[in-house]
């Protein structure tokens, strides 16, 4: 059968390298993937396409791109699948990262990140002569995160990346959260201090953007959670990340609901005008996928707001 | 010009454990691969690793014997009983380096059943333990600061006074061609799965450390010798583990039988895989498949169990085969997965003989996949070779760091690197005329896959010889369209084809050689096995014109005479 797809090239040297739009059609199999579809091109139609691949079967990670404007895997990604009517299947390079050359990426920024977060195993104190014994479950526990095969089709499309070029990002973070649970490193204390810093897991804005398109049910933004909750019970709370819980509580106190403008507004601190611009892009792209309440001037209060309110008085009086 | 006491060429599972291995006996280190250490094939292996751990009552004896006689009796047994032995310990290491292996209730190291072994001895992430190991590896490899070379594809080895000086490669990111010296050079390229199509390996698995070692002296050893994996998806190729199997999963033909009981009947299923690969072709040509395949079924096996032990084969038969393994058996076929034989090696990576029985090139150390130590002999064992990688592996680095620390640097004259570059330059002014590399690859793959599959014949296996060599006289005259530097992935590809024709002529030579059947080598025409006459490596040399050359070497036979095999 054949597939229609149109891919944006970039050739750096050509001799006005400018990104454009090209459309090809490809000859494939009904069980075929894009990265086939992809591949046919290179190897019948134009050899000079630029795409990376190794495995061919969702395991290497080489192959993420930004298939109909979301960042995934082609060779996971059915032709079928996206183009059940013969539609043209739009194949992009992934986002937040440079592009080298069409579908080609460069992820030196992706593993910088990576290497942020001290992506190695550090035991405590002299290992043992056998293994480390451990309970199943806590292993079991890590397989989930151990299945992130760092294709950065997470980072593409996290919408606090784009705004926030320091921020570590969900898959970086998601790693640290395997040492972090890894009942046999020593150094969580010192782990979840560096991540409570800026760049670190409070800036997440669980647009859960992450956990919707990782190809390996990672969920990236559910172990930033997690990492959030590690943090505040290890005492980690007059920080930033603290201040942004605190805000956070505030908010749902005062209005019985989640004001998510002023949340971070309290967490950054009314004077940080620059970082606070930085935000506003996130809470427009957050918008446009319906993860933020319509804007209003001010939160109005939900109408049983003094049942919240009792709620956290009774909390309180237990702390 | 960079400078190294050892480079290592291919970061997969081998390549990574020897360059660690390498920099703690203190040599200056690099490794360079074609792709980003993790996305090497390392990352396929689900299944598991083996190893005999005495405390938990097995013995290395047992391994040793079961490798030897999955071997066919080919595998060197000076080696099997290093692999064997050292097994253990390189588990134990993994584990400390962070590697999430599955527990038993007590907190301790838990096993599952392979093929072609009595015992579970069988460690396992889940079913991806390949990339669990992986990316471990990398993290400590990030950890002990290695240099890392990603993107670099190596077009040439460097021979100097007859000794290993280094390698020629192309930075892929800027198309630059690079001269890089060593005292010692390391090969960790990986299998050559896409010499055949189908296949279970990735696209990148294309020969090249293989090619590059045989141009430059060193022998292929045992290249006969491919194996079919019994349960390939019939599309694309792609595996699903053996450890579906080991977990209870049985094979079935058109009519619902179990037709391994009558095959082989202790161990089924889990016979060794040349057996099952046999027995699923037969019943197919036999009328006994539908499709040209047999059927896997874990429908027996319940859904949790599955999901937790086995999920990605589950979401593989979801994604690439649309069935719910959970309910319905899953179609399968033979398909070829891996290469036994390889660079030829001593059981410390050299590949020069230091007895002097066959000639190689000092300095030139090989390990993993693309090396053939002979361990796997006629057919290699399920999850023996993620533990061949690290084993010697780490037994190459450390020998090439002693080698290196005795080596003076060679003097190179620039004059490679001239060399180099015009043959690339050849490749991309060439005008292609109609054909081209992928038409080439397809033809090979298709001619290979017909005539040195799962059973061989004389005239079949001529045939294949004839077309590898017509396509050979075809790829000197094809070219590469996209004439750029940055990421000329067409080039890579034309110089990928290279490397893989020289594999697929080696193979197709060595299988004419052995005049028996043993392991993966399965001959219609001659189906017995002859110890009198083949109980010896054949061993291919690449010479400057005419055909290879063919040598023989005896079989190293330490504690287990060869008998008749049954399962
Ligand atoms: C689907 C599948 C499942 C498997 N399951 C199991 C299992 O359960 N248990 C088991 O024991 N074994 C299994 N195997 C086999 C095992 O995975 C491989 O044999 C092993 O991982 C090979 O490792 P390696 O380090 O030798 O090579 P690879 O991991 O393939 O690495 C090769 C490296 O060489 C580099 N390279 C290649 N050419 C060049 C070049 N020209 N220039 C620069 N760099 C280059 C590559 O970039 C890569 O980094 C499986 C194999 C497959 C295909
Ligand atoms: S949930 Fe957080 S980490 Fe995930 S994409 Fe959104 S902002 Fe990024
Ligand atoms: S978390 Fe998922 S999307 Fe992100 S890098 Fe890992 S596998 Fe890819
Ligand atoms: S090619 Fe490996 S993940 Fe797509």
């Amino acid at each position: 059968m054949q597939v229609k797809l149109k891919v944006r090239r970039y050739n750096p040297e050509a001799e006005n390298p400018v990104a454009y739009q090209q459309e090809f059609t490809a000859e494939v199999e009904a069980y075929s993937s894009v990265l086939d579809a992809l591949m046919y091109l290179r190897e019948y139609v134009d050899d000079s396409l630029a795409v990376r691949c190794s495995c061919r079967g969702a395991i290497c990670g080489s192959c993420g791109v930004r298939i109909n404007g979301q960042a995934t895997l082609a060779c996971k990604t059915k032709v079928v699948s996206v183009a059940p009517h013969g539609e043209t299947i739009t194949v992009e390079p992934m986002g937040n990262m440079p592009v080298l050359k069409d579908l080609v990426t460069d992820m030196k920024p992706f593993w910088d990140k990576v290497r942020q977060v001290t992506p190695w195993l550090q035991p405590e104190g002299l290992e043992p002569e056998g293994e480390y014994v451990v309970p199943p479950e806590s292993m079991t526990h890590l397989n989930g995160v151990m299945g992130c095969i760092m294709c950065g089709v997470c980072v593409s499309d996290c919408t606090a990346l784009e705004v926030d070029s320091n921020f570590i990002g969900p898959a970086a973070l998601a790693k640290a959260y395997r040492f972090a649970a890894d009942p046999r490193d020593g150094e969580s204390q010192e782990r979840l201090r560096a991540l409570n810093e800026y760049g670190g897991i409070w800036d997440c804005t669980r647009c859960m953007e992450c956990v919707e398109v990782c190809p390996k049910g990672v969920a990236p933004m559910d172990r930033i959670m997690a990492l959030r909750e590690k943090a505040m019970a290890a005492g980690f709370t007059n920080t930033y990340g603290a201040r942004h819980a605190e805000a956070f509580s505030d908010s749902v106190k005062e209005g019985g609901r989640l004001d998510e403008t002023m949340l971070a507004i309290r967490t950054i601190g009314f004077f940080n005008v620059p970082k606070l611009l930085s935000m506003a892009p996130v809470a427009l792209r957050a918008l446009v996928h319906r993860k933020l309440p319509m804007p209003s001037p001010f939160h109005a209060p939900i109408p049983d707001v003094h049942q919240v309110q009792r709620i956290f008085g009774r909390l309180e009086k237990k702390l | 010009m960079a400078d190294y006491d050892v480079l290592v060429v291919g970061a997969g599972l081998a390549g990574m454990r020897a360059a660690l291995a390498a920099q703690e006996r203190g040599a200056k280190v690099a490794v360079l691969s074609k792709v980003h250490p993790v996305r090497s094939h390392s990352n396929a292996a689900q299944g598991g690793i083996n190893a005999a751990l005495t405390d938990r009552g097995d013995d290395w004896q047992d391994h040793g014997y079961e490798t030897v006689k999955g071997s066919d009796y080919l595998g060197d047994q000076d080696a099997i009983e290093v692999l064997a032995q050292e097994a253990g310990r390189e588990i134990i290491a993994l584990e400390h380096m962070g590697v999430i292996f599955s527990r038993g209730e007590d907190g301790r190291l838990g096993t599952r059943r392979f093929g072609g072994q009595q015992r579970a001895r069988t460690f396992f992430v889940s079913d991806f333990t390949g990339q669990a190991m992986l990316h471990v590896m990398f993290e400590q490899v990030l950890r002990a600061g290695v240099e890392v070379l990603d993107e670099w594809f190596v077009t040439s080895l460097v021979v100097e006074e007859g000794r290993c000086a280094g390698v020629v490669a192309i930075e892929l990111r800027t198309g630059k061609l690079h001269l890089l010296r060593a005292k010692a050079v390391i090969i960790a390229t990986g299998g050559l799965g896409r010499v055949f199509e189908p296949s279970t390996n990735g696209l990148i698995c294309t020969g090249d450390g293989m090619s590059l070692a045989y141009r430059a002296g060193v022998p292929l050893m045992d290249m006969e010798m491919v194996q079919y994996h019994p349960t390939t998806l019939k599309g694309n190729g792609l595996l699903m583990t053996e450890a579906a199997r080991g977990e209870g999963a049985y094979l079935l033909n058109s009519k619902g039988e179990r037709f391994m009981e009558r095959y082989a009947p202790t161990m089924k299923e889990l016979a060794s895989r040349d057996v099952v690969s046999r027995a699923e072709q037969t019943e197919i040509n036999e009328g006994r498949g539908v499709d040209g395949c047999v059927f896997l079924d874990c429908r027996h096996l319940g859904k949790k169990f599955i999901l937790e032990r086995l999920h990605q084969v589950y979401e593989e038969g979801k994604a690439f085969a649309n069935v719910d393994i959970t309910e319905q058996p899953i179609p399968i076929r033979p398909g070829m997965h891996y290469q036994m034989g390889g660079i030829k090696t001593d059981v410390d990576g050299r590949c020069w003989d230091m007895k002097k029985r066959w000639r190689g090139v000092p300095g030139l150390f090989a390990a993993g996949e693309a090396a053939c130590v002979s361990l796997h002999g006629g057919n290699r064992l399920g999850a023996n070779s993620l533990l061949d990688t690290v084993v010697f592996g780490r037994r190459a680095g450390h020998c090439a760091a002693e080698y290196a620390s005795q080596e003076p640097l060679k003097t190179v004259s620039q004059a490679r690197l001239a060399h180099e570059e015009e043959r690339i330059h050849a490749l991309l002014s060439r005008n292609s005329s109609g054909d081209s590399v992928a038409k080439i690859r397809l033809e090979m793959g298709q001619s290979m896959n017909e005539h040195l599959a799962v059973f061989r014949n004389q005239e079949g296996m001529e045939t294949a010889l004839r077309k590898v060599r017509e396509l050979r006289q075809r790829y000197d005259r094809v070219g590469v369209r996209d004439r750029g530097r940055i990421f000329n992935m067409g080039l890579v590809f034309a110089l990928e084809l290279g490397a893989m024709l020289d594999c697929a002529e080696a193979i197709t030579v060595g299988a004419l050689e052995r005049k028996e059947s043993r392991g993966a080598h399965f001959r219609t025409d001659m189906p017995e096995r002859d110890d009198e006459h083949w109980l010896k490596h054949v061993l291919v040399y690449h010479t400057l014109e005419g055909p290879p050359r063919i040598d023989t070497l005896p079989v190293t036979i330490t504690r287990w005479q060869p008998q008749k095999r049954v399962y």
